[in-house]
């Protein structure tokens, strides 16, 4: 017998799309009754442009893979290649239509933190009936109560409903729960993507410590690419419905990553929070998102900041395929008068020399308002670029891993 | 290690161990909205109460004083309370569970559990109302001086029945909420009219001296009168048990828990995909 914990065979989700009169979007029992009534006393035929077209869209097809048990392992894709339905299979939210799932121990997943909180009750009431949710027994949340609630450090709020909380504090508290959690077999959805980045990474943490110290199966769902590479070590790489590819996690990360290279380098927000990063284009040294190392880049961010602010501050790190930041570059309102005036301002980087190895980077960027401590968003920009090197000793077999970054140096042999 | 296997089309093996399994979910759940409903409401347990007390006040005057309906030997306010307890628990399990599924979208399309916790609980938080609502009743009885015989050993059989009623025909309602959204219009109506073929205001055996004992039997259909007909009988009206009546009355509460469970199951599986 294999020592698998998850096993899919031939999974696959059909739904059906009706093409119907804009603006309805749930079947009304009118509208069946009204169509049955015109079945039966019309003699006609239903004439064809009257007829709503039912189309079949395949969300997952045909889709296999085994997991070990103790591995992590991450689901990427794009939007829409059908990772929230194989989470969503996993769960048992939603029945397959084709295929064949078997897990082995127990399952928790987590679409998403804080599910079925209610803002009336207390902190304490949600621990335990969020726990109850999440399929802990009683016993098991009075037991670890106080780990969850030290974890989300809102003893002093125990006893107040949760509508007073802060967004931070809420989060902390719903995490915390989901945290505490001990199944075999964890299933995470882009849970992460809110917070605070402090919060952000002691969640990374517990979920490896999870995964790493406890030996349990995670199966993780993100478009952090960074995220994706601390947390798992292998990958399934999903695109319309379909395996794409499947293996170790750079050389997915890899692949995925170069695909956006192809985009075009111009990212345009979909957000409407303000202050927000609202466009982000790269201009690389050459065509198609090649930048050759050594030679200069631009990055222009549009930022729309809601009015005039006063002390704004911008900044990004290039994050090579590995998920490690190779560097840091930024912008302080007190060094450069910016955001003062109306609501968008574009800022232009220029950097004269990139001193990166080869290898695909993204953009990860913080706009942030530091005197009060006001941190307005984290960006992973969904855009990439590869860095390549000519000119330089093309017999050396210049790889990703050798380093992130290339200084400059010179030599002197004496 | 215990094995789970997701297959298209064969969720349903383990359905019944499952709804053991979450049998704590569904009393959290329950708890929750109890804790939720007393909470958020200023006046709290007294809506229970006042709710129907008022009724009870405006049907006495109305049936008793103004129409002088014949009260099967209870005094006209007990015998409109004892009817308005499982009346306003139906039709308001009715209200709250058909719409229970649509309030919890955001747990089913998130979350696996069994549906049906979902409307159980939601007939359980009003049978919570229900029972605060008795305590008045008792009261009632008190003031008037109603001495309960043996029969009143029988009134948990009767709550029984409604709540079996009561949940049976809530799985239809909330599972085809889910389904045809512009349902909720119905419930409205239907609760109205329920209450008018009810026998709430007046006694049953009203329509059996208008109408005849034809009309008398089937008046059973209506799960409810055999349940309201079996409380005032059980609080000593004067009025005999309807035993075919009754029988009728929980052979439809049967059907109708069976067919709700039914279509409920059948259902519920792509809840998660039209909520």
């Amino acid at each position: 017998m294999s020592d698998f914990a998850i096993k899919v065979e031939g999974l696959g989700k059909k739904y059906l799309l009706q093409h119907q009169a804009a603006g309805r979007r749930y079947v009304a029992l009118r509208d069946v009754l009204a169509d049955k009534a015109k079945s039966l006393f019309g003699n006609r035929k239903p004439e064809i442009g009257n007829r709503k077209s039912v189309e079949e869209f395949w969300a997952l097809k045909d889709v296999s893979f085994e997991i070990k048990q103790g591995e992590a392992v991450g689901i990427i894709g794009r939007n829409g290649a059908g990772k929230s339905t194989l989470l969503k299979l996993l769960s048992r939210i939603t029945e397959p239509t084709t295929g064949r799932i078997r897990m082995r121990g127990r399952v928790a997943s987590l679409l998403e933190v804080g599910t079925g909180f209610h803002p009336e009750l207390t902190g304490r009431e949600n621990i335990f009936l969020n726990g109850a949710i999440l399929g802990m027994r009683r016993e098991e949340i009075k037991k670890k109560f106080d780990e969850i609630v030290d974890f989300a450090e809102v003893e002093k709020f125990l006893d107040t409903p949760v509508k007073h909380y802060s967004s931070g504090m809420y989060m902390r508290l719903a995490f915390a729960v989901a945290a505490h959690l001990e199944p075999e077999i964890l299933i995470v959805d882009e849970v992460l993507a809110v917070g605070d980045a402090q919060f952000q990474k002691k969640c990374l943490g517990k979920m490896q410590d999870v995964s790493q110290k406890d030996g349990r199966t995670v199966l993780f769902v993100s478009h952090n690419m960074s995220a994706i590479g601390e947390l798992t070590q292998r990958c399934v790489y999903l695109e319309a419905g379909k395996i794409k590819a499947a293996g170790v996690t750079p050389a997915m990360v890899q692949q995925y990553l170069s695909f956006a290279v192809g985009q075009g380098g111009i990212f345009q927000s979909q957000s409407t929070q303000s202050p927000r990063v609202d466009r982000v284009e790269i201009k690389t040294s050459r065509a198609n998102q090649v930048q050759i190392s050594g030679e200069p880049m631009e990055i222009h961010f549009t930022i729309e900041h809601g009015g005039p602010r006063k002390a704004m501050c911008f900044s990004f790190q290039l994050i090579n395929q590995f998920g490690a930041p190779a560097a840091h570059c930024w912008i302080y309102d007190q060094d450069q008068p910016m955001c003062r005036e109306d609501s968008r301002t574009v800022l232009k980087c220029r950097i004269p020399k990139l001193h990166l190895n080869v290898g695909i980077f993204y953009l990860r960027t913080y706009l942030s308002e530091p005197p009060g401590g006001h941190h307005f968003e984290t960006l992973e920009v969904p855009l990439s670029f590869e860095v390549s090197i000519v000119d330089q000793h093309t017999l050396f077999g210049w790889r990703p891993d050798a380093c992130a970054y290339l200084e400059e140096f010179n030599w002197e042999v004496a | 290690m215990n094995e789970l296997v997701i297959e298209a089309g064969k969720t349903e093996r383990h359905y019944w161990a499952d709804l053991w399994r979450y049998r704590e979910l569904f009393f959290f759940l329950s708890w929750r909205d109890i804790l939720v409903r007393y909470k958020q409401t200023v006046i709290g347990i007294l809506w229970a109460v006042l709710r129907p007390l008022l009724t009870m006040i405006v049907f006495t005057v109305v049936f008793g004083r103004l129409a002088k309906m014949p009260s099967e030997g209870l005094p006209y306010p007990v015998f409109v309370y004892v009817a308005m307890l499982p009346w306003l628990f139906f039709s308001s399990a009715l209200a709250e569970a058909s719409n229970s599924l649509i309030i919890n979208a955001n747990m089913i399309s998130k979350i696996y559990f069994p549906r049906l916790v979902i409307p159980a609980s939601a007939v359980i938080v009003c049978f919570v109302d229900f029972l605060i609502s008795a305590v008045i009743l008792a009261g009632l009885m008190a003031w008037y001086h109603v001495l309960p015989g043996w029969r009143l050993l029988c009134l948990p059989l009767f709550t029984v029945l409604a709540l079996l009623a009561s949940f049976g025909i809530s799985l239809w309602l909330s599972a085809l909420n889910v389904k045809y959204r512009d349902f909720r219009y119905i419930i409205p109506f239907i609760v109205q009219f329920g209450l008018y073929v009810s026998p709430v205001g007046f006694g049953s055996a009203v329509v059996r001296a208008k109408c005849g004992d034809l009309v008398y039997q089937l008046y059973g259909l209506n799960p409810m009168v055999g349940v309201i007909d079996g409380f005032r009988w059980a609080v000593g009206s004067d009025v005999p048990l309807n035993v075919s009546g009754l029988f009728t009355s929980v052979a439809i509460t049967v059907l109708l828990l069976f067919s709700g469970l039914k279509y409920f199951r059948a259902t519920e599986k792509a809840f998660a995909d039209i909520i």
